[in-house]
């Protein structure tokens, strides 16, 4: 996210260093935290929020896919299934119900678990697959649930369902949904920083890895594979609810938006696949830069043009996304710097460097990966 | 029958191809059991359907005489059936140590873990090194293990393997392609380890190294078992001779010595 959190790679050769990264990395992402929680304060004109708003559910978004298709490499072409499930969820509750205000925001849970749920039986058919039949299979659940929405009668057909006024200071309409879209987003987050570092992350990535060798180690990779898309689909349903109210409207092509599925997988590869920071800031790239483009020339097609050449670079130039790139260039870099510096201090007092893979170097969780 | 783990008249197929018919091989308890045989004859057949990763089309595989036939194979993990495989199978991405740490969950798993604590408390971690060390690549413990060498990740694969404290290892050509002092290296971890109670089955086309090392040596050829016994009994046995060296048409199937 900062320069100070891409740094922050484990430095053997001396271990105060590590400590300083730390304190270093906290800083950056509370200083952070502190701009983006004070950003509508500062920024008050609603065009400018609305694209907040925007960045920041996609900022969880893409974070929430990550944690099911960065860790465990089953790249989910299907995550729109969830979105549509969550702003249905709210819009048909609203509507049925008769909620009206505040009341609606109360319905985001119900999407939440909704969406969850929807993952069980789209998981257990989808996840038996793998690479890209897996891919293939989501994209075919994808269709079928738009089609579903077309063709219902309590899901509107073609009209879809619309939010309920919200009667709002128009100054500050923005407001609720930016904090609570920051909340989700910082949520999403954590989340997925812990899981990366937990024992399910590392039962993920070793998915990712080798499947069946996770499987001959004990691994129970179904149940891992199928926790980690309902939590995937838990947080993507609660955005799809949020973005609903934001919106006030959902159709079938808006709820079920195949765009929605390429932005996500294209945020996540350009920041860095199953990294924690990568798919936010591919989120706090994109979003803005699509946003703009389609203010710009208001023709929605070039910006589509624009996204897909950057795709194709990012795949020809970055294929593995900047975080990771970054991280290593500076990694190496640093290594050569320290080994300068041990070579010189280990002149000057005649000791030599601390091999490496000593037991204090061990304990360290994950090595570089762990860092991003 | 106090064989720790039994296959009994397995037949599997694949298509038209008998991989293994009517195929009994039995390890006993603390012992090095070598199996060999031509190539095709059905080796890793008969380890993918021991550990779960192939169906039996008849027969059935016991251990410590349970009936484990076509158990999943974290299943057959967990009942201590350790493998690795014949084209070494790691975790490029993990680190050295975080390798270690995906199977180490099985270890005290009679309290229940929160999914989301950190991976590897530091029992864990002491035990992996540990295991590292035994063979001997602690020192790259925080790398990528994607950076070892090849020896080094057979190494690994054995480590990892280790970690849950398997009752019997099937080591799937634990000698092909490594350079001779690391093959020694590998016999003298075997058996050290064996002598430590652990039961070992190994697939192994290197003759010095099964004869060398195991206790008892079944031989393999078109799916069935056409000898079994002391390597020196194998050793001159004419059927094993005809089998596994070939007489005419078999050149391509020569051990590599």
């Amino acid at each position: 996210m900062t320069p100070a959190s891409l740094m922050a790679g484990p430095d053997l050769a001396r271990p105060g260093r590590l400590q300083q990264a730390t304190a270093w990395r906290a800083g950056g992402v509370l200083a952070l935290l502190a701009a983006v929680a004070l950003f509508p304060l500062v920024f008050t004109n609603a065009l400018v929020t609305t694209i907040a708003v925007d960045t920041l559910i996609f900022v969880a978004a893409a974070a929430a896919w990550n944690i099911f298709s960065g860790y465990s490499g089953y790249i989910s072409l299907g995550h729109a299934v969830f979105f549509g499930c969550g702003a249905y969820t709210v819009g048909i509750g609203a509507r049925d119900w008769q909620l009206t205000g505040l009341s609606v925001f109360a319905l985001l849970p119900l999407a939440a678990v909704v969406a969850a749920v929807v993952a069980v039986p789209f998981g257990l058919v989808a996840l038996r697959v793998r690479r890209h039949t897996f891919v293939v299979v989501t994209i075919a659940v994808f269709f079928i649930f738009q089609l579903m929405a077309f063709n219902f009668s309590f899901t509107g057909g073609t009209t879809g369902v619309a939010a309920p006024f919200l009667v709002w200071n128009p100054g500050t309409y923005n407001d609720p949904f930016y904090y609570l879209a920051l909340a989700i987003g910082v949520a999403t987050i954590g989340l997925s920083w812990l899981i990366r570092g937990s024992r399910f992350g590392l039962q993920l990535r070793a998915i990712r890895d080798d499947e069946d060798r996770a499987r001959g180690l004990g691994v129970r990779t179904m149940r891992v594979k199928l926790a980690a898309f309902m939590i995937s689909a838990f947080v993507t349903g609660l955005l799809g609810g949020l973005w609903f109210y934001f919106i006030t409207q959902v159709l079938p092509q808006s709820g079920f938006d195949p765009a929605f599925d390429l932005s996500v997988a294209l945020m996540a590869f350009l920041g860095g696949l199953g990294t924690v920071s990568g798919p936010v800031l591919g989120a706090l790239v994109l979003v803005p830069a699509q946003q703009y483009l389609t203010e710009q020339f208001t023709n929605d097609y070039l910006s589509q043009i624009v996204l897909g050449t950057l795709f194709l670079g990012v795949i020809l130039l970055l294929p593995r996304g900047v975080i990771p790139t970054a991280s290593e260039k500076i990694t190496s870099w640093r290594a050569r710097r320290s080994g300068r510096l041990a070579g010189q201090a280990a002149a000057a007092t005649g000791l030599a460097a601390a091999p490496p893979g000593e037991p204090s170097a061990a304990a360290g969780p994950a090595g570089k990966e762990s860092a991003r | 029958m106090s064989a720790l783990l039994r296959a009994e008249q397995i037949s599997k197929a694949f298509g038209g191809v008998q991989a293994l018919s009517d195929c009994t091989v039995e390890v006993e308890r603390g012992s090095i059991t070598g199996l060999i045989g031509p190539n095709g004859s059905g080796k890793t057949t008969l380890f993918n359907i021991i550990t779960g990763y192939e169906h039996v089309d008849t027969g059935d595989v016991y251990a410590d005489d349970r009936k484990i036939t076509n158990a999943r194979p974290e299943r057959a993990f967990a009942l201590g059936i350790g493998r690795t495989f014949q084209l070494t199978r790691i975790f490029p991405r993990l680190t050295v140590m975080e390798n270690m740490l995906v199977a180490s969950q099985h270890r005290g798993s009679g309290r229940w873990h929160s999914p989301l604590a950190r991976a590897g408390g530091p029992a864990d971690r002491r035990r992996a090194m540990e295991l590292l060390e035994f063979t001997g690549i602690a020192g790259h413990a925080t790398a990528l293990a994607d950076t070892l060498s090849y020896g080094q990740r057979k190494l690994l694969e054995l480590s990892y393997v280790l970690v849950a404290d398997p009752a019997i290892v099937l080591l799937d050509e634990p000698a092909g392609g490594v350079n001779p002092s690391l093959i020694q290296h590998i016999a003298a971890k075997i058996r050290e380890l064996n002598a430590r109670g652990t039961t070992f089955l190994i697939v192994e086309h290197n003759m010095d190294f099964v004869m060398g090392l195991c206790d008892r040596v079944t031989v393999l050829d078109y799916g069935t078992v056409v000898a079994s016994g002391p390597p020196e009994i194998i050793r001159s046995d004419p059927r094993v001779l005809d089998a596994y060296l070939g007489t005419t048409e078999e050149d391509d199937d020569e051990p590599a010595q």
